[in-house]
């Protein structure tokens, strides 16, 4: 599977998926004529089309790479680990990955991409026949300006509930400002530990960025932070204008009566993601991930289907 | 658009002003986390003929090496605040006059721009293709082993190399001014 992994890494760190790309052209109308923000996101479009044309990453910071392998019960999870690790290696050598995995305590640079904890991988046994592996990266900048609250938090006045979340949302976009390369995409975590509201919040940044959560309550919560967030008038890079993020994605996890975390996963408008579903062997690459299909579909994407 | 030839003299960088669209033509040299924070605590000699009147890029760029050569393959900023506790002792000590990455940086480099006469020029974030391909040519790579590709310093000949000035020498930040637009925006949707 090594192979499949290797033609995997490329499509995530070359090609930007459809859906952003359309939400990113929508932005760019939106700016006015001559305005920065308006030239940063044609720059931004022409990037990305050069990127997939050459075969080159998106963005030089090729991120922290996290995947997620759904898998018969028949196949070993050591051996995937094994093809994910060489695939890793060779993505490196053929400069589809920058050597982004660093010795915290040398600050020795491992020059391949592996290491403890690089790359992430998540496992799930379940009783398809087919092996799907979903992988994102994720760039350090937006990772940098991700956020995590404690609830109730005096300084915002967040206490536990809807509007307390809202808050900590728009604060953390606010305190991200033009650092996380937006416009971005806004994955929250509410509940769990402190690691799983985080996970919560980062399997967020695998939904399609116009799709709807079919939880009423959340859906709405979504659109009032999308549209609160654009408020904000940060624009892309920074630069002011209407589009600072493109979305916000929202998922809960049961928590301790004495928790309440809101984890905020901030996402750079390169939300690089692929998938690729392996049955007897043959390899079919897709845009939408496990994590998406739980979410209604936008009209597009599911015509096309995986 | 307009077009800089590096080195550049002072006079010609306290023209510019916030908004400005540049195009930059000649050396430029990646420095980073690692390498500001040597840079303070060394102040290496090699830098020297490099940054005079120079540009610091704040960049950890994906190369491919062929033969003896190294190609830049994605090239795109990094954020430059993580660097605002060194940048403004680097600009006054190599009198650097273009400091090049995303983001912004804070008070203490946009007095450096001041006092040194210098502009933060701000790259557009993630466009590592595009900017790459304005990348002439490779000219050396310094400390390479000791910090790693995305740390080292690499000597970038540039041509037609795209930002905006978005701090200069006259005391003007869009990231301060938008700090504190948003912020009375933030305060009114958040009810504080």
């Amino acid at each position: 599977m090594q192979k499949d992994f290797l033609e995997l890494i490329r499509r995530a760190s070359c090609e930007l998926p459809a859906d952003v790309i359309r939400v990113i052209k929508q932005g760019r109308n939106a700016e006015a004529n001559g305005s920065p923000s308006r030239s940063a996101l044609d720059d931004v479009i022409e990037n990305c089309d050069l990127a997939s044309r050459t075969s080159r990453p998106i963005c030089q910071d090729t991120g922290t790479n996290i995947w997620y392998v759904y898998h018969p019960r028949s196949v070993s999870q050591m051996a995937l680990t094994r093809d994910i690790l060489a695939a890793t290696r060779k993505a490196t050598r053929l400069a589809y990955l920058r050597p982004n995995a660093v010795d915290s305590i040398t600050g020795k640079n491992s020059g391949d991409n592996t290491g403890p904890g690089a790359p992430v991988i998540h496992f799930h046994e379940w009783s398809r026949k087919s092996l799907v592996a979903d992988l994102l990266l994720k760039g350090g900048g937006s990772e940098n300006v991700s956020a995590q609250y404690s609830l109730p938090n005096g300084a915002i006045g967040a206490g536990r509930d809807l509007e307390g979340i809202r808050r900590c949302v728009v604060d953390a976009v606010f305190n991200a400002q033009g650092k996380g390369c937006g416009p971005g995409i806004i994955g929250v975590g509410v509940g769990g530990d402190r690691a799983t509201s985080m996970i919560e919040a980062k399997e967020q940044l695998f939904r399609l960025v116009n799709d709807k959560n079919p939880d009423p309550v959340l859906a709405k919560l979504e659109k009032t932070l999308h549209a609160q967030c654009n408020e904000l008038g940060i624009g892309p890079m920074g630069f002011g204008g209407l589009t600072t993020v493109m979305g916000v994605k929202i998922g809960a996890r049961h928590r301790l009566p004495a928790s309440f975390f809101v984890s905020i996963a901030y996402l750079c408008w390169a939300a690089r993601r692929a998938s690729v579903s392996i049955v007897g062997g043959v390899a079919t690459y897709s845009q939408i991930s496990q994590q998406a299909l739980k979410y209604k579909l936008p009209a597009v994407a599911a015509r096309k289907g995986r | 658009m307009i077009r800089i030839e590096l080195p550049v003299s002072e006079k010609d960088v306290r023209k510019l002003k916030v908004g400005d669209e540049i195009s930059l033509h000649g050396t430029i040299v990646t420095a980073r986390d690692a390498a500001h924070k040597l840079m303070v605590e060394e102040w290496p000699k090699f830098v020297e003929p490099l940054l005079k009147n120079g540009a610091i890029y704040h960049c950890g760029p994906v190369m491919k090496k062929t033969g003896k050569s190294w190609k830049a393959v994605a090239a795109g900023p990094t954020t430059s605040i993580r660097e605002e506790p060194y940048e403004a002792a680097v600009m006054d000590h190599y009198k650097v006059r273009f400091i090049i990455g995303k983001g912004g940086m804070g008070p203490k480099t946009l007095k450096a721009c001041k006092d040194v006469g210098a502009v933060y020029l701000h790259a557009i974030g993630g466009a590592a293709p595009l900017l790459a391909d304005t990348v002439v040519r490779t000219k050396a790579v310094h400390l390479l082993d000791e910090l790693g590709v995305p740390e080292a310093f690499w000597e970038f000949e540039v041509d037609g190399f795209k930002g905006i000035v978005t701090m200069d020498s006259h005391g003007k930040s869009l990231h301060s001014a938008l700090l504190r637009k948003s912020k009375k925006k933030r305060d009114a949707i958040i009810g504080i």
